[in-house]
């Protein structure tokens, strides 16, 4: 048996007023991939800070013992310095640098300050090599797709001669693919001898590569399950302190006529104006209908969402959409709201809210003329619309003032949510809708596209998660390259379905 | 965002405080906050009236203080709006010196006839501020060219044809009375005088300038009415607050402030009249911070502007024509920049080459030190008008005292970043 790298020991970290992690254990063999899930808020991230180095030796108590020796880190410096490295969800690259200024950021190859390009290269192009990224040192970082950003990160932890590795949500915007091939180089890593610690929603990824699974609820270790005893159901118990039998609220689809329809739906490129981006697309929606949209990441969903509401994306589209037979004029965002549209985006930070100001003025964003009369806000009718939607949305905050940046990403959503269903939508287009949220707000949100549902609007779904797709969905479409390949119904539908006519729709399309 | 930061509890004062009222106390740390500003306003003044020995308090001085300072105020209600939105306008100082000089060459030099009218040539100048602001906001709307670019070249543009207009380095006036009013007139004085001491008279039979106490009594109506409004509103506001179960404020920090606050407005109401009554220009100003306190606060293009400063791609894809917005925001930057240029022009009673010059950076400070954040979506109307109030104070004051002007813009300077950091420090404790 290997020895144990990392034990950090009855770890208690307070915030004033609050106990964000009370006698958390965690130990980590030598060279295993050990898991660490937990809902959001149960203090997974503080536990890596703890560790790292975020918050110093003395802001919390307990022991940290690496590799025999017990830490008091004074910053990440200290942490990195012998060996321990995260990355983090959200990645820390600088856009406009290439990828080997930003492997070496802050640690080039220098002496007095000049630079040895030709040694950053080089030593680049080897640690590429590593982690399985054909790529030139010097493309710049904008170029690369997330899923590539996301190796480059890699790279950069590699570069630091890291012994432990930690990653905090690694996947959470990568597609499948991209997923797989990270999910597939941390299990190299393994064979290589080093050891992670992962921390991940994605339970199934947890399940693929995870030797031992820590759960963490509410500021406490609840468990930590070796190997053998790994499953989904397992863990999800452990996580939420109750067994939820059911992922998805039960629903009985009470579905009508057809009442929104896309014919012909063209777009190109903003940029390259002759690359078509979306290609003829058709597609319907009936009354009290939720229908997923399937595709890997790229194949133009977003796009198509974005393009359809108030043209957000794209040049040169052309195609015609109805609402119950009358054609629609969805030249403007204002427009498409006006028509009953609504678009969740799939990017609540950069697209949904705005973070530095409270629930209530984001609620009402969209629909401003919901509460007030000749350009003059009812001060009283918002608050009360906002405290309904809370309540409706069920979003954790201490009042509405809370401002939305300081929010969980569960609530987050909740807000975004909120803010669409104040516009009062007959057609809804959730994007993501679930993206980087725990279980419990996913069940929450499961719950809320179906009461939505049997009030009776359309509910459009892009989801990167097949299951979610299966388990919420009456009926899918599949998307690839910017066309639609296949239509089923969810009930006969299965994630091998949905990648065959994925496969089958890339040799057409190329 | 880390997928489980911390939940750090929304006000660490309140919650280490296990007894005792913990509301109040809260409530009173916030609103400490929130009045800070005002109470440094009050603080920096009293400060000035020991060092000048009470000259700062005195009627003349308090008119002075207004009619000085009074543009760049009116100014930074745009420059506000302008910062708010994620933007920024430095061309209000040339655009102003311009605007002065167009007026002075109407009334003055070019033969239009009727058209020379002040009334005529200050509608005229405020809609070609709003056409500078149109120019200028249609290039940052549509053409993403970042508003520090444009509006620098604003600002060389209209100080050069501001200059030619003028004819090189020459001043031209003396405009009319009429039109100097704007600047140092008084309200008239409808209701008529009341002396409550008679004026000491000399040995010669004549009166004593400054002696005795006669009050304008226009001007105390005026202020009553003011100060009751005030009240009035704040205490149905807050009853219709608590009707719906939504306050947070108690009752006896209500009265308080608004005590404060009647007390403090009627001090200076008495000083006014006590002279020669109520500038024009503080009417003016006064008309136009309550405007704009009422669009930022309760109207929709208000939240719609704050909207766009904190995050436009959401604003965007909330419905809100952020382009359009963009140019609404500059074009009202134009009309108040055209009507500073006015009062400026006003008060010289003549217009100058360098009318103007260097304001911009006066307006931009006044805002910072109210309070507005740089990265946009914050900032408030009765923050930028006390941080103007503060320039104003500070400017008076150490003139009165004799502070060398190279060591004014110094002090400025230091106030201006310290009222930054100290923002910046009170947004990470919260």
């Amino acid at each position: 048996m290997a020895s144990t790298i990392l034990e950090m020991r009855d770890i208690t970290k307070t915030f004033p007023g609050v106990k964000a992690l009370s006698n958390v254990n965690l130990s980590v063999e030598e060279g295993e991939i050990h898991a660490v899930v937990g809902e959001n808020g149960a203090g997974k991230s503080t536990l890596m800070k703890v560790l790292s180095g975020v918050y110093p030796s003395g802001t919390y108590e307990g022991q940290i013992v690496f590799r025999g020796q017990e830490c008091h880190f004074k910053g990440i410096h200290d942490s990195e310095h012998i060996g321990i490295v995260i990355i983090h969800q959200e990645l820390a690259l600088v856009p406009m640098l290439s990828i080997a200024e930003n492997i070496f950021l802050g640690n080039e190859n220098a002496t007095y300050g000049v630079i040895d390009w030709d040694a950053n290269e080089m030593r680049t192009s080897a640690l590429l090599k590593k982690v399985g990224l054909n790529e030139d040192p010097k493309t710049l970082i904008t170029n690369i797709g997330v899923g590539k950003q996301q190796l480059v990160e890699i790279a950069k932890a590699l570069s630091k001669e890291v012994k432990l590795l930690i990653l905090d949500e690694p996947t959470a915007s990568l597609s499948e693919k991209d997923s797989q091939a990270l999910l597939d180089l941390l299990l190299e890593f393994k064979r290589q001898g080093m050891t992670s610690i992962l921390i991940s929603h994605k339970l199934n990824e947890v399940n693929r590569v995870a030797d031992k699974v820590t759960v963490i609820r509410d500021g406490r270790t609840i468990e930590t399950l070796p190997r053998k005893d790994i499953s989904e159901d397992r863990i999800i118990t452990s996580m939420v302190g109750r067994s939820l039998d059911d992922r998805y609220p039960p629903r009985e689809p009470k579905i009508g006529d057809v009442i929104f329809e896309v014919k012909d739906w063209s777009v190109y490129h903003p940029i390259h104006a002759d690359r078509q981006v979306i290609k003829n697309i058709n597609l319907n929606v009936r009354k009290g209908e939720v229908v997923g949209i399937a595709g890997l990441m790229g194949a133009g969903r977003t796009e198509f969402a974005m393009s359809l509401f108030g043209r957000s994306y794209g040049r040169h589209i052309t195609g015609e959409v109805s609402l119950r037979g009358r054609p629609l004029d969805l030249s403007s965002v204002s427009k498409a709201v006006e028509n009953r549209i609504a678009y969740v985006t799939e990017d609540r930070k950069t697209f949904g809210l705005n973070l530095i100001d409270h629930i209530k003025h984001n609620v009402t964003l969209a629909n401003l003329g919901g509460v007030s009369s000749r350009g003059v806000i009812d001060d009283m009718r918002e608050m009360s619309v906002a405290n309904d939607y809370r309540k409706k949305t069920n979003i954790r905050a201490s009042s509405v003032y809370q401002l939305t940046g300081n929010l969980s990403g569960g609530n987050q959503q909740k807000v975004v949510l909120s803010k669409w269903l104040f516009a009062d939508p007959e057609v809804l287009i959730l994007d993501e809708p679930t993206r980087g949220i725990d279980v419990g707000a996913k069940y929450e949100i499961y719950t809320i596209i179906a009461r939505l549902a049997a009030e009776g609007k359309a509910i459009i779904v892009i989801s990167s998660e097949m299951p979610e797709l299966l388990g919420i969905s009456d009926r899918i479409y599949v998307m690839n390259e910017g066309r639609i390949v296949g239509e089923m119904a969810a009930s006969d539908a299965s994630q091998e379905k949905i990648m065959r006519a994925i496969v089958r729709g890339e040799g057409k399309a190329s | 965002m880390s997928t489980d930061s911390a939940p750090a509890p929304q006000s660490g004062v309140a919650e280490d405080i296990k007894h005792g009222p913990r509301v109040a106390v809260s409530a009173l740390t916030t609103n400490l906050r929130e009045y800070g500003l005002i109470i440094a306003l009050i603080v920096i003044m009293l400060f000035f009236q020991y060092t000048t020995s009470g000259t700062l308090f005195k009627p003349v001085n308090l008119s002075n203080l207004v009619q000085q300072n009074s543009f760049i105020i009116v100014m930074a209600l745009g420059m506000l709006l302008v910062i708010v939105a994620g933007y920024i306008d430095l061309s209000v100082g040339s655009v102003a010196g311009f605007i002065g000089a167009l007026a002075a060459m109407m009334m003055v030099i070019w033969p239009l006839g009727i058209f020379s009218n002040p009334l005529v040539v200050s509608v005229v100048c405020l809609l070609v501020g709003a056409l500078i602001g149109a120019a200028q906001g249609y290039w940052i709307a549509y053409h993403r060219i970042p508003s520090f670019i444009v509006t620098l070249a604003g600002m060389l543009i209209f100080r050069g044809i501001c200059q030619a207009l003028l004819g090189g380095g020459s001043s031209v006036g003396p405009l009319p009375d009429s039109f100097k009013a704007l600047s140092s007139g008084f309200i008239p004085d409808v209701i008529g005088p009341l002396t409550l001491i008679p004026p000491t008279v000399n040995a010669a039979g004549k009166t004593i300038v400054g002696s005795g106490l006669t009050l304008h009594m226009t001007t105390v109506v005026l202020g009553l009415i003011a100060v009751l409004a005030y009240a009035y509103f704040g205490f149905r506001t807050r009853r219709k607050r608590e009707r719906h179960g939504y306050e947070a404020e108690p009752f006896p920090l209500f009265v308080v402030k608004t005590l404060v606050g009647s007390a403090l407005a009627l001090f200076l109401v008495f000083q006014f009249a006590s002279y020669r009554g109520l500038p024009v220009v503080l009417l003016v100003m006064g008309v136009l911070i309550s405007l704009f306190v009422f669009v930022t606060k309760r109207m929709t293009i208000g939240r719609r502007i704050y909207a766009m400063g904190g995050n436009a791609k959401a604003a965007q894809l909330s419905g809100i024509n952020t382009e359009r917005l963009t140019l609404l925001v500059f074009v009202n930057m134009g009309v108040l920049s055209a009507l500073g240029g006015l009062i400026i022009a006003a008060r010289l009673g003549q217009a100058v080459p360098a009318a103007g010059l260097g304001s911009e950076l006066d307006v931009i400070a006044a805002v910072f030190i109210g309070g507005a954040s740089a990265m946009g979506g914050v900032g408030q109307v009765i923050g930028a008008v006390v941080g103007g109030f503060i320039m104003g104070v500070m400017n008076n004051g150490m003139s009165i005292m004799g502070v060398n002007v190279d060591w004014q813009q110094v002090v400025k300077g230091l106030v201006l970043l310290g009222a930054v950091i100290f923002d910046v420090y009170n947004k990470n404790k919260a």
